[in-house]
């Protein structure tokens, strides 16, 4: 089954062609990395998919269903979880209140007014687990603005993870991050693998090669190549587009 | 996720606040000054509009610049409807009412529905625009009221009596007063339990991170028109009472100006806190009549205790009375 469909997907920016008539198609749970030099329109695409921007032609399924219209709170109902590039976390919540957020989101609609939910067991302790799962137990009750930026990328990938998405979309999980803190999510990516359909846009390419099922390579908004590590490796055109400019 | 909501310190405080707020109208009794127990009930009022300004400016991170509408609408519909009830004409068809069960709910529901209406609009937009919107639909309803000449108009509308509550007189001041303190309690209590609800925890991470909520799932313009609603609603009790405290209603109740009073009261008082506004109005209504006993541009004075305060208690006055700790 197909997860994850882009077809003919397009959007300008004034004369810029950000998305250039791109297609991609992921596996269910599959691992797929998008690689590309800055500026080839990555941030861009992740925008479409999830919502926060509407491509100007093509379209965009989930599951089969055409999501193009969708605004991002239903596309993230639908199972579409996300990290951002930029950590988007809620200072003067901690890090268990951001991930019980998440959960919450899982239990329904939130016109509940009456119970606390700090007190709800049904949220935090499922929040404690995620927290565990990716080794920040320690930090639950530090306010995230106290949160190293190693510890609030992990604290994204958590909360993501706290969706149960059945895409998840990561966008630069490991920007900024140490060695042994980017080799932690590696680990934690590597376990998830064959679980949950992902979506890696990375510029880490120890990490790309070594998490990837297939490896997309877009340049100037449009894929040129698709295939296993070795292959996308060894081709030409993609040396010469991207990684001629970094290796 | 298990610390308290309140430290010990901030306990005491709220208790010392409570005793203080019972005791107020027997010691004012005792002095024989009815004027101080008015003073106070209006400062009860204020704060039960500060508190539910607080919803949406504090929690919500909303700076709607348009809340002393919703005060006005509430006063009116008292006003109004006592009008029609003197008058033994109808409105629409129904005959007026002095009876507070019928007004008072009937003005949070005019005031509620009002905020339903430019919510809907209003939160559409964001930042600078979204104040300038409130204040726009604000300044509407206040020429609205301005040139009905029916209602009084810019003159205002005057109460000829105080409601009656399920048929008793409420006139004397104490009993008044203890009303207001009553609802004033069971609004802060109700907007407590709001904002640590799961319903304030959407509200309060859509004000920190508009884009991790919206990633969550949450659509989140509903959450904040629901939130709106609710300030309009006791926004509108709020100016109920206050058209039966001052037996008058004008077209100045809903002046931007007083939606300005209403933001300094919050602010000054500590944002997010709900204690805190209540405090913030307390201090407004206090400096407001004291300094205006000696001179009437008591702005003057008040202008550089605001600034003060902004630069020395930058989590207003409940931040720097209960200290570093607590949220």
């Amino acid at each position: 089954m197909i997860a994850l469909e882009l077809s003919g997907l397009a959007k300008r920016f004034g004369a810029l062609r950000a998305t250039d008539d791109l297609s991609l198609s992921v596996e269910e749970n599959e691992l797929r990395a998008i690689i590309g030099p800055n500026g080839a329109g990555k941030s861009t695409l992740i925008a479409q998919i999830s919502g926060e921007l509407r491509p100007d032609r093509g379209s965009i399924r989930l599951f089969g269903e055409d999501i193009t219209g969708w605004p991002v709170p239903k596309r993230a109902l639908a199972g579409m979880a996300r990290s951002f590039q930029i950590t988007q976390l809620c200072a003067g919540f901690t890090a268990a209140d951001n991930v019980a957020l998440a959960i919450q989101a899982q239990q329904g609609h939130s016109f509940r007014f009456w119970k606390d939910a700090r007190r709800d067991p049904s949220l935090h302790t499922p929040a404690l687990a995620m927290l565990e799962q990716v080794g920040l137990t320690a930090r639950a009750d530090a306010l995230v603005e106290n949160l190293s930026h190693g510890e609030k990328r992990q604290l994204e990938l958590a909360v993501a993870l706290a969706m149960q998405p059945r895409v998840l979309l990561l966008d630069e999980p490991m920007a900024g991050m140490g060695h042994e803190e980017s080799l932690r999510i590696v680990a934690l990516l590597a376990g998830l693998k064959g679980k949950v359909t992902i979506l890696l846009i990375e510029h880490d390419m120890d990490a790309v090669f070594s998490l990837a099922d297939q490896i997309s390579v877009l340049v100037a908004g449009t894929i040129i190549r698709t295939g296993e590590a070795e292959t996308i490796r060894n081709d030409p055109a993609v040396r010469v587009a991207y990684l001629g400019e970094s290796h | 996720m298990t610390r308290p909501a309140y430290s010990p310190r901030m306990l005491v405080l709220i208790v010392a606040i409570a005793v203080a707020l019972v005791a107020l109208p027997f010691v004012a009794k005792a002095q024989g000054s009815t004027y101080a127990i008015t003073l106070a009930t209006r400062m009860l009022i204020y704060a039960m509009v500060a508190v539910s300004l607080d919803l949406i400016l504090g929690y919500g991170g909303l700076v709607s610049f348009g809340h002393a509408a919703y005060f006005g609408l509430g006063g009116y519909v008292v006003a109004i409807l006592a009008f029609h009830h003197v008058d033994e004409s109808t409105l629409f068809g129904l005959p007026g009412t002095n009876e507070a069960l019928i007004s008072w709910p009937l003005a949070m529901l005019v005031a509620g529905f009002v905020a339903l209406v430019i919510g809907a609009l209003s939160l559409r937009t964001s930042g600078a625009y979204f104040i300038m919107i409130t204040l726009a639909f604000a300044q509407m309803l206040f020429y609205v009221f301005v040139a009905l000449k029916y209602y009084g108009g810019d003159d205002g509308l005057a109460v000829s009596r105080r409601s009656l509550l399920a048929g008793n007189r409420i006139t004397d001041p104490q009993t008044f007063y203890f009303i207001c303190l009553g609802l004033l309690a069971v609004v802060a209590l109700l907007l407590h339990r709001i904002t640590r609800s799961r319903f304030g925890m959407v509200l309060s991470g859509a004000r920190a991170s508009e884009r991790r909520l919206a990633a969550l799932g949450f659509p989140i313009m509903r959450y904040r028109l629901a939130a709106f609603v609710i300030a309009g609603a006791i926004a509108g009790l709020a100016g109920a009472l206050f058209a039966d405290l001052a037996r008058f209603v004008s077209p100045d109740m809903m002046a931007w100006t007083k939606s300005g009073e209403f933001m300094v009261m919050v602010i000054l008082g500590g944002l997010a806190s709900i204690v805190g506004p209540v405090i913030g109005a307390a201090a407004f209504i206090l400096v407001e009549s004291t300094i205006s006993g000696w001179t009437e541009h008591w702005q003057l004075v008040f202008g550089p205790i605001v600034v003060l305060i902004a630069l020395f208690a930058p989590n207003g006055l409940w931040g720097w009375l209960r200290g570093r700790s607590g949220p």
